[in-house]
């Protein structure tokens, strides 16, 4: 076995990490397409003083 | 490398919290750029802050979701989980190490002179109890006669919010001073503990406390980039233990969820060379030796 062929076979690509990273970035995309972020720009312009501790 | 990651630090912190006109303005941004996530913990409702939390954002859908589904909207919270998981999916903790604020500024305090201390591994669970109950649970089911719940995560616990956004909307709004009582006073002794405690302690509040932690680190054995340890070059010597910030024993438990991938273990301690960067099972930079084809271990 040649020095490249033991190289390939130590370092095998992991496939889990994508398989999240898809499931994640469809959540993100229905997430958008449901217009969630103009819900979360409307509440993060507004100081939620309740959230700070005041009032 | 760790100079560099200060940098990153610095940017990422002045790129979430970009917005300097708040003297003058006597308010919080309220641009469009509002709508873009910040990787780590900094509060929407500090003045300087361009970005939005996902921990408040997380729990404010959370405390709305029954009047948003019957007005037929789905705010669910699937655009912000989506991006804080692909991040996870790709970094993991690698995020608090290098992305967020908060974690900076216990850097910071922790390099004042002061005897140290560890933090107990039991404690280090107690995030993900936070996580669970006070940014999902609490919020989706303690409700009013309205439907609507409450940011608990942000009322009751986070020091991050206080110190950010408290502190200086009080300093810059004097007609709020009249609102401050027990609450506050609650707040705003959670807020000097953990500013002790990072100093006697590293990273406190990321190991004890911090969903956003929490969510990274349930993806310790799935991330993207992580931190591989060569047990054919690893001589055992526990130099990587005392390293270590965040109190994790590398060589016992290389995937361990409380690594932040700092690198101090491969770059300060490892002096074989036993530890190095992979990005998907690929390793960045392959040692001359390795090259060859030939490993210390069998070589």
């Amino acid at each position: 076995m040649t020095g490249k062929q033991r190289l390939k076979k130590r370092y095998r690509l992991r496939q889990a990490p994508f398989y999240v990273i898809f499931f994640f970035l469809v959540c993100l995309i229905v997430g958008i397409a449901a217009n969630e972020p103009r819900r979360i720009l409307e509440q993060a312009v507004r100081v939620c003083l309740s959230c700070i501790g005041i009032g | 490398m760790n100079i560099l990651r200060k940098w990153v630090q610095v940017i990422i912190g002045l790129l979430t919290n970009a917005y300097w006109a708040f003297p003058f303005t006597r308010s919080i941004y309220q641009g469009p750029m509002k709508v873009i996530c910040a990787p780590g913990l900094n509060c929407y409702s500090c003045p300087a802050a361009t970005t939005y939390c996902p921990i408040g954002t997380i729990q404010q859908l959370m405390a709305n979701v029954r009047l948003s589904l019957e007005s037929g909207q789905f705010f669910v919270g699937f655009s912000v989980v989506g991006f804080i998981g692909v991040l996870g999916g790709i970094f993991g903790r690698l995020v608090c190490g290098w992305g967020c604020p908060f974690g900076f500024l216990q850097e910071l305090l922790h390099k004042l002179p002061s005897r140290k201390f560890g933090v107990p591994r039991l404690l280090c669970y107690g995030k993900y109890f936070f996580l669970a109950f006070f940014v999902v649970l609490l919020p989706l089911l303690v409700v009013d006669e309205f439907g609507g719940g409450i940011t608990w995560f942000c009322k009751f616990v986070c020091p991050a919010g206080t110190l950010e956004a408290g502190l200086p909307m009080l300093a810059l709004q004097p007609g709020l001073r009249e609102q401050v009582g027990v609450l506050f006073a609650w707040k705003f002794v959670i807020m000097v503990f953990f500013i002790f405690w990072s100093v006697l302690a590293s990273r406190p509040f990321c190991r004890t406390t911090c969903p956003l932690g929490a969510f990274y680190a349930l993806f310790a054995k799935v991330k993207l980039v992580r931190l591989r340890l060569d047990e054919n070059r690893c001589t055992n010597c526990r130099a990587c233990h005392a390293v270590c910030p965040m109190g994790v024993k590398f060589n016992e438990s290389p995937d361990d969820a409380e690594c932040i991938t700092c690198l101090a273990c491969m770059h300060k301690a490892c002096r074989f060379n036993a530890i190095s960067l992979e990005v998907g099972g690929i390793p960045l930079g392959v040692s001359p030796v390795e090259k060859d084809g030939v490993s210390p271990g069998t070589g």
